[in-house]
């Protein structure tokens, strides 16, 4: 239960910071009076709408860190075999990459006021997206044409299960990207634009920052570095 | 006194908090249907919540009533007690309590205590509820499937959970229950979102963090809790679903049913019960943090006094918060685990008391030559402290393990189980209903159906649970459906257990007259008025009763003061509401 709990010491980590930042310390008893109001409610708007992506990536980490946290004590039982994993996965690792880095370019051009390019940009990012999607039905149709099908080994089912997951996550990202090429094509407003590209721009980079985390645990690069720091001490 | 700003309060210029979009129903079925309008929202939440509740209840009576008169009920077998004790308890926790609170009190109290016109995804939070409801259909649906619901206990551990010899194992039971948890953990997912996010955006001008009621603090901080901790049970609601539909082995050790050698080898079901307890005892906490922050606010209104330490409130609610992820494993004493994982947990578990102590003696120095008004929601309040405190310091003797390893899965458990996160929090949520009722409704509940039930539910939940606590400690195992003859149980048990399931139905029929009442009042209640317990909490201060769409009308309201200024020397009444600028003049009206 190692990782969810260094998941959640970073979470309270940052929340004592939250805290304090909020002045927790404050005698609210002896205070009186109101604020000036803000002023930028457009900003504030925003920032909501930030804010709420935020959260819901933390409750999507937190998902992952116990699936990793099970994945583990799953795997120091005595009948653990590992497999080899299909090279495509390299290949969909790429994609998920070369979206993550579209859509960031996209995200640049709009801030910058560029709609064409902006627009090129989603339209890659989607296109990539797409294919890593495919990419990993084929992998799950290799290694069922290999015999190892969801129920093989407990370390395939936890890599059907895991890709799976978060290839739900990543369909859910492609209907986000899908609507905002929508906006992007129907308006010219490159400044409502740009606020929307950000959001999806997060998404998709924590999703890829996922996978990677994932890709190091499946490989078993996790428990090597395990190992070789346990060695240096 | 500390000005707030550097700027004179009186100069403060008009309110320009920025309004949420409201979407605007323009018919029957998205006004009262499918609303946005988290008020209405609400309301479903808590009318489903009730309704299962009481599904929830008849099976409480039928489990009682076997227990108490075992050999009488002959359509009460094994397996139905099992299935019963099952669908009892889960839809108790998670079904009703769960969802009572942060659903249905989350989205009402919310928007309106922090001055907000609603919440910040309102379309988000409209699905959040009809993606419950969906899941408390496929939960209710499973008593009709073949074969019957699941009766592996709430708990669900495998491997019983999924093998023949379990009622709903090899049926489909257990599927359904999965399945409407997993629905259940997303639709919450959707709302709670919605709950955190209100509270860190959508707060009145002033309103900082440190002035919220600390109903909010608390709400918050068990949606924060609730938020990190069911992706545990998602985690182990899926794999367990690979285990039984697509034979993998997560959780399947190698097993030999009636002489046949099962496909599971080599997954262990103590992985099941960290996951499950790893959401399950955050839960415990998830249902108590927003009855001690209810609790709070009723006890400060109703004995006219501030609340006493309102930051150590708040700091105890976000420490018990944090606290509660680091116990799980006290679940787990008898699992066969590493004794010193043992002491760790038994260490933290006692260590939890701290804070959880200091709420308590906070609630009781504010009650300490406080003006107490024995009204319906203070009773209330004063029968959940009692019974939190209780059930409490039985949970200190639990949470030792050598106490605990003769007591686990006796009906002790049980007793202590049911104050503590049962009847307590239930208590909570009556005060609650009483207390809030004549705002939803605009009218009072009645005064002497109230006392009523609440004099026959406290006194009632004692004769139920505190024997219950003898019978455990004489060694009357739990989750049995009769105990036979055991040489060392007296016969006299038998007689106290008739006693207790009396009693449990009598408690429960009370409830029958206070659904009544709700009803009854609707009607014929007598008119509230806006404030008629003269809060200051903001709720209390919209323009019309109950609040519209919108809550607030023209303007959003601005907040001067925290929200526990009462019997303020000097003021005209004695209490001063959070948007009442006293001493100096309202805004706009400048001299
Ligand atoms: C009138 C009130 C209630 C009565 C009479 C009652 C009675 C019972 C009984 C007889 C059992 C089974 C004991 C056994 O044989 O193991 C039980 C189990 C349980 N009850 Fe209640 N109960 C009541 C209210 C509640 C409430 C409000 C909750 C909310 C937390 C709750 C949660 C549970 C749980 C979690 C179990 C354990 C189920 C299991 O062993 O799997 N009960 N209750
Ligand atoms: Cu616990």
């Amino acid at each position: 239960m190692s990782v969810i709990l260094t998941f959640l010491l970073v979470i309270f980590c940052f929340g004592g910071w939250w805290l304090t930042k909020n002045h927790f310390l404050s005698k609210p008893w002896l205070e009186h009076g109101a604020p000036a109001a803000s002023v930028d409610s457009d900003a504030s708007h925003r920032q909501t709408a930030k804010i709420g992506l935020g959260v819901f990536l933390a409750v999507i980490g937190s998902l992952f860190a116990i699936f990793t946290s099970a994945y583990f004590e799953r795997m120091g039982l005595p009948d653990w075999r590992s497999f080899q994993l299909p090279r495509l996965l390299w290949v969909n690792t790429g994609m998920l990459i070369a979206c993550s880095a579209a859509l960031h370019c996209a995200l640049i051009d709009a801030r910058n006021g560029f709609l064409v390019p902006a627009r090129s940009g989603l339209a890659i990012a989607g296109v990539a997206g797409l294919a890593f999607v495919f990419g990993q039905l084929a992998v799950w149709v290799q290694l069922v044409n290999e015999g190892l099908g969801v129920s093989a080994t407990p370390a395939v089912t936890f890599f059907y299960l895991l890709t799976g997951l978060h290839g739900l996550h990543i369909l859910g990202g492609l209907v986000a990207l899908a609507m905002t090429c929508a906006s992007a094509w129907r308006t010219t407003a490159i400044s409502e634009l740009a606020p929307k590209i950000e959001l999806c721009t997060i998404y998709w980079h924590f999703l890829l920052a996922i996978w990677l985390a994932m890709v190091v645990v499946i490989t078993g690069w996790a428990e090597d570095i395990v190992v070789t720091c346990s060695q240096l001490f | 006194m500390v000005e707030f700003t550097p700027k004179a309060a009186g100069a403060v210029p008009p309110a320009e908090v920025p309004d949420v979009e409201l979407y605007h129903p323009t018919n029957w079925w998205t006004k009262y249907v499918f609303s946005q309008d988290a008020k209405v929202i609400a309301i479903q939440y808590s009318g489903t919540a009730i309704l299962v509740g009481l599904i929830a209840l008849v099976l409480s009576w039928l489990m009682r009533l076997q227990l108490g008169f075992p050999d009488t009920f002959s359509f009460i077998s094994a397996e139905a007690y099992y299935q019963f004790i099952t669908m009892h308890g889960m839809i108790m926790v998670i079904y009703l309590l769960t969802a009572l609170f942060l659903g249905g009190f989350g989205n009402y109290l919310i928007p309106l205590m922090i001055g907000a016109r609603d919440m910040a995804f309102p379309y988000v939070n409209m699905l959040s509820f009809w993606i419950y409801f969906l899941a408390v259909l496929v939960l209710v649906s499973s008593f009709f499937s073949p074969g019957g619901p699941t009766g592996a206990g709430w708990t669900l551990y495998p491997p019983q959970a999924i093998m023949s010899g379990t009622p709903g194992g090899q049926d489909a039971g257990i599927l359904l229950m999965l399945i409407s948890l997993v629905l259940f953990i997303i639709g919450f997912t959707m709302g709670g979102l919605n709950y955190v996010v209100t509270v860190l955006q959508c707060r009145a001008r002033g309103m900082t963090l440190m002035r919220m009621p600390l109903t909010i603090w608390a709400i918050f901080t068990a949606t924060v809790m609730a938020l990190l901790a069911f992706p545990a049970l998602f985690v182990a609601g899926v794999m367990m679903l690979f285990d039984r539909l697509l034979g993998s082995s997560f959780f399947m050790p190698a097993l030999v049913e009636l002489g046949e050698r099962l496909e599971y080898g080599g997954g262990s079901p103590i992985l099941f019960q960290h996951l499950f307890w790893f959401f399950g005892h955050p839960e415990v906490y998830i249902v108590a943090l927003p009855a001690f922050g209810i609790v709070s606010d009723l006890i400060s209104v109703h004995a006219r006094k501030t609340i006493f330490g309102y930051r150590m409130m708040v700091w105890a609610i976000v420490i018990i918060g944090a606290l509660s992820f680091i116990v799980w494993a006290h679940h787990m004493y008898v699992s066969g685990m590493n004794p010193w994982f043992g002491f760790f947990f038994a260490t933290t578990t006692l260590i939890i008391a701290v804070p959880t102590a200091i709420k308590v003696y906070n609630w009781v120095l504010t009650l300490w030559r406080g003006d107490i008004h024995f009204s319906i929601p203070m009773l209330f309040a004063l029968a959940f402290i009692v019974t939190f405190l209780n059930g409490g310091l039985s949970g200190l003797f639990l949470g030792n393990v050598v106490v605990d390893v003769p007591l686990s899965d006796t009906m002790f458990v049980v007793a202590h189980f049911h104050m503590v996160m049962g009847v307590a929090p239930i208590l909570a949520i009556f005060g609650a209903i009483y207390h809030w009722y004549p705002k939803i409704a605009g009218k009072m509940l009645d005064d002497t159906m109230g006392k009523i039930h609440f004099w026959i539910t406290f006194i009632g939940a004692y004769a139920i649970f505190f024997p219950m606590h003898y019978v455990g400690l004489v060694g009357v195992p739990r989750r049995y459906p009769e105990i036979g003859d055991m040489s060392f149980v007296p016969e006299s048990i038998n007689e106290l257990n008739a006693f207790i399931s009396i009693a449990a139905l009598i408690v429960g029929a009370a409830q029958v007259l206070f659904i009544f009442n709700l009803l009854w009042s609707i009607r014929h209640g007598k008119d509230s008025g806006g404030n008629p317990w003269r809060a200051t909490t903001l709720e209390w201060q919209t323009p019309t009763t109950p609040p519209p769409h919108g809550n607030w009308g023209q303007n959003l309201p601005v907040v001067y003061r925290w929200a526990y200024d009462y019997s303020v020397p000097g003021a005209d009444e004695d209490f001063l509401a959070q948007n009442d600028p006293w001493p100096d003049k309202p805004d706009g009206a400048q001299a």
